[in-house]
């Protein structure tokens, strides 16, 4: 597993699951990436990528309430699992290695 | 603001609901309705309506839709994956038995490959010239002493009228002189006796001859001759020979005017190494419009609109008025036979075409290749179902979780499948490999036909037939089996289920057994015809043919120097040689013969010392003598030509007869020796009746008697030697009399030898599939063993009782088998004159061997399983 790298949408959508503790299904993390971050996400390209950090073990998911606006249909939420986790504080880590590693000559003009 | 699901736009969510993944379906379709919703509040109807397009669109892609292969889970492929894996694992599961059921059918396919390219390459015939449908020859019937003749020699006059009246009729026209000529070819110090035919100018076209060099009208000047390639590379190697010159028997140069490519071995003319026009043949003693001298072929191509029959009857109506009193009174009727009929359906009894000779082993051959693979196929069906007990738990399991008997058979059949397919794969790598021993005993030239579409379809419908064959039984009877008492463990297959099983083995040894006493009939009627007095003496007996023109008139000197060296014994010289079938003739007549009665005598031309030097034996009389000057009118005929001889005044030596032929000296020849016997064509036939005519003159054979006590090669050096001095033109070019003489059997040891390698095969295949039957019983009954054994039974007593089933089920086979080869036998050898009667005791024989071997194969099986110390046997559990 630690071969796998985390793709930066797919980080990016785990983190967000992260912040939404308890609260993740479909709309809400859109909806958070696109006030946080203000990109535009498609409901495709995110439901893609959660099937598959589930089938990967990174997430999981259960079914929560049904409402009305949503014609009687469950919502399905989602939570970072332990490994997920790992490999979130992971590519932390590299980052933060990386960002200590740059001479600090670099970035001063 | 209404929140009414009724609002969503349902159309979009059925396709969404039609592609989407059933796992995903309902929180996906909750996320899109609640979108729209909100859209709807937020930015009104026709936003929120475009966003949802947008929105189900782009769920649409991998990772959402259904998985194609998840969905078609519930079909045959499934089910059909699964059968070929339990399949392969309950082969390697029972690597015996799969050994000995692919080893078998391993066998049975590969013969039947090699006999199918076999029968393929027999009924392809002649196909190799491309017009072989319209190319026919002239054949006639006619009655010749009450009894029917059908007959392929003309008259070159014949032809010529052919050709001349019907020009319209024919694309081409040519006659062929009808035997193949033997010709000492020259060129420069390279000198080969050449077989060939000699053919009129049309001819190579007709044959569609192909040319290596020059062009196929080469036969048009008189002085030229055609080459094969094989010759053509003797004589000039790899250098251009067109234009060259050849000399014939050393009297003309004809110039090389064309090289073809030798022809296949299964068309008419394949040993034609040379051909030459048939103007150069005839010339200074023949000619093109001679109607009393039967010698030719007359081939015809006939027009793509013409019609056989109608043309028949054409060429009958303009010949019969040419024919004299004699001919027609034989009743002659004419017919065309196109090529590809030549070798197969080329017998006539009584005027009707029957089933020749060749056809008849075309079908014996094809037949005993089915035979063999059927023998496969048993074996399969019956270590299949004789082992079903090994598989009733997984039967019943099987149908209690609901499987159908349509499936279980499905699941029995793929296995049978896996097991042809793994031996279709191994036969045809082995017929390749056993594919150049196979042309040898069978002398033809197949090659594999890897590239040919019809072999691999012929292939693959032969296998799915042996499958089925195979399959079929044990998948019927295994699907059966009743799920509740096979999972209980109390299914006894009954007394009765072993039947099929025991009649396949009867059928299989029967089989054996009928091959092994034929082979073993055929193998004793060759001996008796090789054990067959010849009539002469063929042992150091050496024939020449006199080829070269330089040969003539030195006969006596010749004669003189080799009994000089005291290496010969004597020489002498005939007009045919001593194993030839030819120099037939009638019109001989003496006092007292019935006239309508016109027997045809075997005529030979000898020098005086012929019975000296072939060493004929004397019944009564006396040989010719060169001292008296009265022996040329004399004759010697033989015991058959005596017997032939109705009428005559006893004793026949001192007799006259009458012989007006203008081609012997006088007209009447007093009889003065009557001698034994000689064969001179088949050993198998009787022998024929024939007339020794004494001549002084020299004569195309030459034979010489070797001395029996000098060592021969001391001796033929020295004959060489002499010979050279003699005639230095002519090469000695030799045969013995003894390997020309066996050279007659050859037909008969090749029927043998594959006789032979089949009866063999189809006793080991049937020894195979016992060895598996008994292997498994033993298996079985290894606790019952056991507790015999404890109980004291001996190992012979085991031993009986194992193998005494087996080998009453054989001996059942002999019983069924002995009067049927009787009758087959019995068949095969009305064909010939000279054959054994069948004894008892070879019967017997055949049906002791095959008992013989079943005992040991058995044997080896059940000593084992007795000999077994019953604390192992007993040990588990």
């Amino acid at each position: 597993m630690s071969r796998y790298q985390l793709g930066e949408f797919e980080e990016v959508v785990m983190l967000t699951v992260a912040i939404l503790y308890g609260d993740a299904y479909g709309i809400a993390i859109i909806d958070e990436m696109e006030n946080r971050l203000g990109r535009k996400v498609s409901i495709g390209s995110l439901q893609t990528v959660l099937r598959r950090l589930e089938d990967k073990g990174l997430l999981q998911s259960e079914f929560g309430e049904a409402t009305k606006i949503r014609g009687g249909k469950r919502k399905r939420f989602f939570t970072v699992t332990s490994l997920g986790k790992k490999m979130l504080e992971n590519a932390k880590d590299q980052r933060l290695s990386l960002w200590d590693a740059i001479p600090k000559i670099a970035f001063n003009e | 603001m209404s929140l009414e699901n009724n609002n969503t736009p349902y159309v979009i969510l059925y396709f969404f609901r039609w592609y989407c993944h059933p796992d995903f379906v309902e929180d996906l379709e909750g996320d899109l309705i609640e979108r729209y919703q909100l859209r709807k509040i937020d930015k009104g109807n026709y936003n929120a309506y475009w966003n949802l397009i947008r929105d189900v669109l782009a769920l649409f892609r991998p990772g959402i839709i259904k998985s194609f292969e998840r969905s078609q889970k519930l079909n045959y492929y499934g089910m059909l994956k699964h059968d070929l894996l339990i399949g392969w694992r309950s082969l390697l599961k029972n690597k015996g038995y799969a050994f000995l059921n692919i080893g078998g059918l391993t066998i049975g396919l590969t013969v039947s490959i090699l006999i199918g390219l076999w029968v393929h390459d027999e009924l392809s015939f002649n196909k190799f010239h491309q017009n072989y449908d319209r190319i026919a020859r002239v054949l006639r019937h006619e009655v010749y002493n009450g009894e029917h003749e059908t007959n392929a020699v003309m008259t070159t006059g014949m032809g010529s009228l052919i050709a001349q009246e019907y020009e319209n009729r024919f694309d081409g026209v040519a006659m062929v002189r009808q035997r193949i000529e033997e010709r000492l070819l020259i060129h420069n110090d390279e000198k080969f006796n050449s077989k060939g035919y000699f053919m009129q100018p049309m001819a190579p076209k007709m044959l569609s001859l192909k040319m290596v060099r020059g062009t196929q009208s080469g036969l048009d000047d008189m002085l030229s001759i055609m080459l094969s390639e094989s010759l053509s590379e003797k004589f000039f190697g790899k250098e251009n020979p067109i234009g060259k010159l050849v000399e014939m028997d050393g009297a003309d140069g004809l110039k090389v005017t064309g090289v073809y490519e030798d022809l296949p071995k299964n068309t008419t003319y394949c040993d034609a190494s040379f051909i030459a026009p048939l103007d150069y043949y005839l010339y200074g003693w023949s000619d093109l419009n001679v109607w009393d001298n039967y010698n030719m072929h007359i081939l015809v191509q006939l027009k793509a609109e013409t019609n056989l029959e109608e043309t028949s009857k054409a060429i009958e109506s303009a010949i019969l008025p040419h024919l004299g009193e004699r001919t027609k009174s034989r009743n002659p009727s004419f017919f065309l036979q196109p090529m590809n009929e030549w070798n197969l359906y080329g017998e006539f009894k009584d005027g009707k075409p029957i089933i020749s000779e060749r056809m008849k082993f075309v079908i014996f051959y094809a037949l005993i290749g089915v035979f063999i693979l059927i023998l496969a196929c048993i074996n399969f069906m019956n270590l299949s179902t004789a082992r079903a007990s090994k598989r009733m738990k997984e039967i019943g399991v099987r149908k209690s979780m609901g499987a159908l008997r349509g499936k279980l058979t499905f699941q029995f059949l793929c296995e049978s499948f896996i097991v042809t397919f793994l031996a279709l794969t191994a036969a045809i790598l082995l017929t390749f490999l056993l594919l150049p021993g196979f042309n040898i005993i069978s002398s033809k030239q197949l090659v594999m036909p890897w590239t040919n579409f019809s072999f691999w379809l012929t292939i693959f419908v032969f296998s799915l037939f042996t499958a089925i064959l195979s399959g079929s039984y044990p998948a019927f009877y295994l699907s059966s089996l009743d799920p509740i008492r096979s999972l209980k463990g109390t299914f006894k297959p009954g007394r009765f289920s072993a039947i099929p099983r025991k009649a396949l083995v009867v059928f299989q040894f029967s089989i054996s057994t009928l091959l092994i006493i034929g082979t073993l009939i055929v193998k004793q009627q060759i001996d008796h015809a090789k054990n067959r007095p010849a009539g002469y003496e063929k042992d150091r007996l050496i024939s020449l043919r006199a080829s070269s023109p330089d040969y003539w008139g030195k006969y006596d000197l010749l004669r003189d120097r080799l009994k000089g060296t005291g290496v010969v014994d004597e020489i002498a010289e005939s007009n045919y040689s001593v194993t030839s079938h030819l120099g037939w003739n009638e019109g001989i007549e003496w006092q007292g013969k019935d006239p309508n009665y016109i027997p045809v005598f075997n005529t030979v031309r000898v020098t005086p010392e012929y019975a000296k030097t072939i060493g004929l034996e004397f019944q009564a009389g006396r040989d010719f003598s060169r001292e008296l000057i009265t022996d040329e009118s004399t004759v010697i005929i033989n015991e058959s030509a005596a017997k032939l001889l109705k009428g005559m005044k006893l004793p026949l030596v001192g007799q006259t007869i009458d012989f007006d032929n203008g081609n012997f000296n006088g007209s009447q020849f007093k009889i003065v020796g009557i001698v034994k016997d000689m064969v001179k064509g088949s050993p198998f036939a009787n022998s024929f009746p024939s007339i020794l005519f004494p001549t002084k003159k020299d004569q195309g054979w030459l034979y010489i008697k070797v001395n029996a006590n000098v060592p021969l090669r001391d001796a033929l050096y020295k004959i060489e030697k002499t010979y050279g001095e003699v005639i230095p033109g002519a090469p000695f070019d030799f045969r013995f009399a003894d390997e020309e003489y066996n050279a007659k059997f050859q037909e008969e040891e090749k029927i043998a030898s594959l006789a032979w390698v089949l009866a063999g095969l189809a006793i080991f295949i049937s020894s195979l599939g016992l060895f598996g039957l008994v292997s498994y019983v033993a298996e079985q009954r290894t606790k019952e063993i056991g507790i015999r054994k404890v109980l004291g039974a001996s190992v012979m007593q085991l031993w009986s009782m194992l193998s005494g089933e087996f080998v009453l089920l054989v001996g059942i086979s002999c019983l069924i088998a002995i009067p049927i080869s009787w009758y087959f036998m019995q068949e095969w050898l009305s064909q010939y004159d000279y054959k054994i009667e069948i004894s008892a005791w070879i019967l017997i024989l055949g049906g002791a061997s095959s008992l013989i071997l079943t005992i040991l194969t058995v044997s080896f099986k059940t000593l084992m399983t007795s000999r077994l110390n019953p604390v192992e046997s007993l040990r588990d559990e």
